[in-house]
């Protein structure tokens, strides 16, 4: 930490404010120095120097929001994972194996979603 | 001692601060300070991205026997620089058929998140902005803004390429997004903390990548590739491959716009690998041996930020190698080795290291 005087909160909104200072900051400069041109032309979606062709916001490959679904459960089930991680070498001091144990099927759990995500063939790109 | 002194920072910090508040009210003391941090902030953002994009130009040079930039300033130094220069005055080309407010939002988004994770990295001992008590944690959330700016830039042009490009680079960095939590949720369980600076001063003896042997080396390589799929980069470039995709999701950017993507790609290797310094191999921390008192007592003499920004190239330098050594992955063959290879084993590797700190088998 910088100072002890400003909170970390505070540090981190100066931070965002920065980024977006930069940007900001950027844009406004390129505005002012950079040339400006009109040609029906260049408006026009770029495919190779070709006319577009039908409906550029076509339909995708359903496969991408499989995998989104897929992380979405895997990585709440991380978050839920990292309160356990900082305190397994407490946990392991008190409990001893216990503590393994317990988080042990929580992971079962876990893992059995991959298994099952797996054998229905979810993981394959078809 | 008196090293130790020198290289503390928050000496520097704490002196700046009680200067000003000597002669400022409290609130214009804050104000200040957050002012003074902006600046430092950006400036070393901008310094070491056109350092980067120096770096790896001359480093993919040395690779297929060029001499890369040379030409403008010594060694080619100031080229960057002329870069920046050059696309500050190109053209902005505004498009017909784009959504123009998330088109000019997702540069925004995309430098915010690496400006955040950025500003998560202690350089040296007291010489960091933000340390929160999840610093680690803070550092994975905010760096998945990241991904939402791509999407956006991708779907708000209008084009097939970006639209393919989008998806394929969030279908790659929500992936392997999984990987990275869990190769440093391994790290986490055996430091037992999440606090970046904690974590950084509980290897002040041995480095984590040594004091956890095996596990910690698994769940190296397994951040190092994920790292890499995760700045879109190396063998992971599919969302921008150039010969099928002309640039991927910011196809249609012009002059500067396009230039805070790249930017922000290269700020985002410096993070990547900082943070695997900080989590693998002891951050600002010198190379210590247990035993070696006069090995010890010489790597101490070497500053804390040197050490940090060392290993922080060392590590970018590898993830550019990588780039040179793999040819690019289909995105079946990408998915495939995330979620049939890297997870299983990372949960794995989970497990040995729960085992390990349990029984206590480390160093």
């Amino acid at each position: 930490m910088i100072s002890l005087s400003i909170l970390n909160s505070t540090l981190a909104i100066t931070a965002a404010v920065t980024g977006i200072g930069l940007v900001a900051l950027a844009m406004w400069i390129a505005k002012l120095i950079s040339p400006r041109s009109f040609n029906v032309q260049k408006g026009e979606p770029y495919e190779c120097g070709i006319p577009t062709r039908g409906e550029s916001m076509s339909q995708f490959h359903v496969g991408y929001y499989l995998f989104a679904i897929l992380f979405l459960m895997f990585d709440v089930e991380c978050v839920f994972l990292f309160p356990w991680g900082v305190n397994a070498r407490k946990l392991a001091d008190t409990m001893g194996m216990q503590s393994l144990l317990c988080v042990a099927i929580f992971f079962c759990i876990l893992v059995l979603g991959l298994v099952y995500a797996w054998r229905k063939g979810a993981l394959e790109w078809k | 001692m008196v090293l130790a002194k020198i290289f503390d920072f928050a000496v520097l910090t704490e002196w700046i601060d009680s200067t000003l508040s000597s002669f400022m009210p409290s609130w214009l003391t804050v104000l200040t300070e957050c002012v003074l941090i902006g600046f430092a902030l950006l400036l070393t953002y901008s310094v070491l991205a056109l350092f980067y994009i120096y770096f790896e130009r001359k480093v993919c040079a040395a690779f297929q026997c060029r001499l890369g930039p040379n030409r403008v300033g010594p060694w080619g130094l100031l080229q960057s620089v002329a870069d920046m220069f050059k696309i500050l005055i190109k053209e902005l080309i505004s498009l017909k058929y784009t959504d123009k407010f998330l088109f000019a939002l997702a540069p925004y988004l995309v430098i915010l998140a690496s400006m955040l994770s950025f500003a998560v990295l202690p350089w040296g001992k007291g010489l960091q902005v933000i340390n929160f008590n999840i610093g680690i944690f803070f550092l994975i959330a905010v760096s998945s803004i990241g991904v939402l700016g791509i999407l956006l830039a991708g779907w708000s042009s209008n084009n097939k390429f970006t639209l393919i490009g989008a998806l394929r680079s969030g279908a790659q960095m929500v992936s392997y997004e999984l990987s990275i939590g869990l190769s440093v949720l391994t790290m986490v369980v055996f430091c037992g903390n999440l606090n970046i600076v904690d974590i950084v001063e509980g290897q002040v003896g041995l480095w984590n990548i040594f004091s956890a042997h095996i596990p910690a080396l698994i769940a190296f390589v397994i951040y190092l590739i994920a790292g890499t799929a995760e700045t879109n980069r190396g063998p992971f470039d599919l969302p921008e491959a150039e010969s099928e995709l002309t640039a991927g999701y910011h196809t249609e950017y012009s002059g500067i716009h396009f230039g805070f993507f790249y930017l922000a790609e290269y700020l985002n290797l410096f993070v990547v690998s900082g943070v695997a310094t900080l989590l693998f191999f002891g951050g600002w921390m010198p190379l210590h041996f247990p035993g070696c008192d006069g090995f010890n007592a010489i790597m101490d003499y070497i500053p804390s930020v040197l050490w940090f920004i060392g290993k922080a190239i060392v590590i970018s330098f590898i993830i550019i190698w990588f780039k040179w050594t793999f040819p690019r992955l289909r995105i079946d063959q990408m998915l495939a080795l995330e979620w049939k290879y890297l997870l299983p084993i990372n949960l794995v590797n989970l497990v040995l290291m729960a085992l390990i700190v349990a029984n206590e088998w480390h160093f």
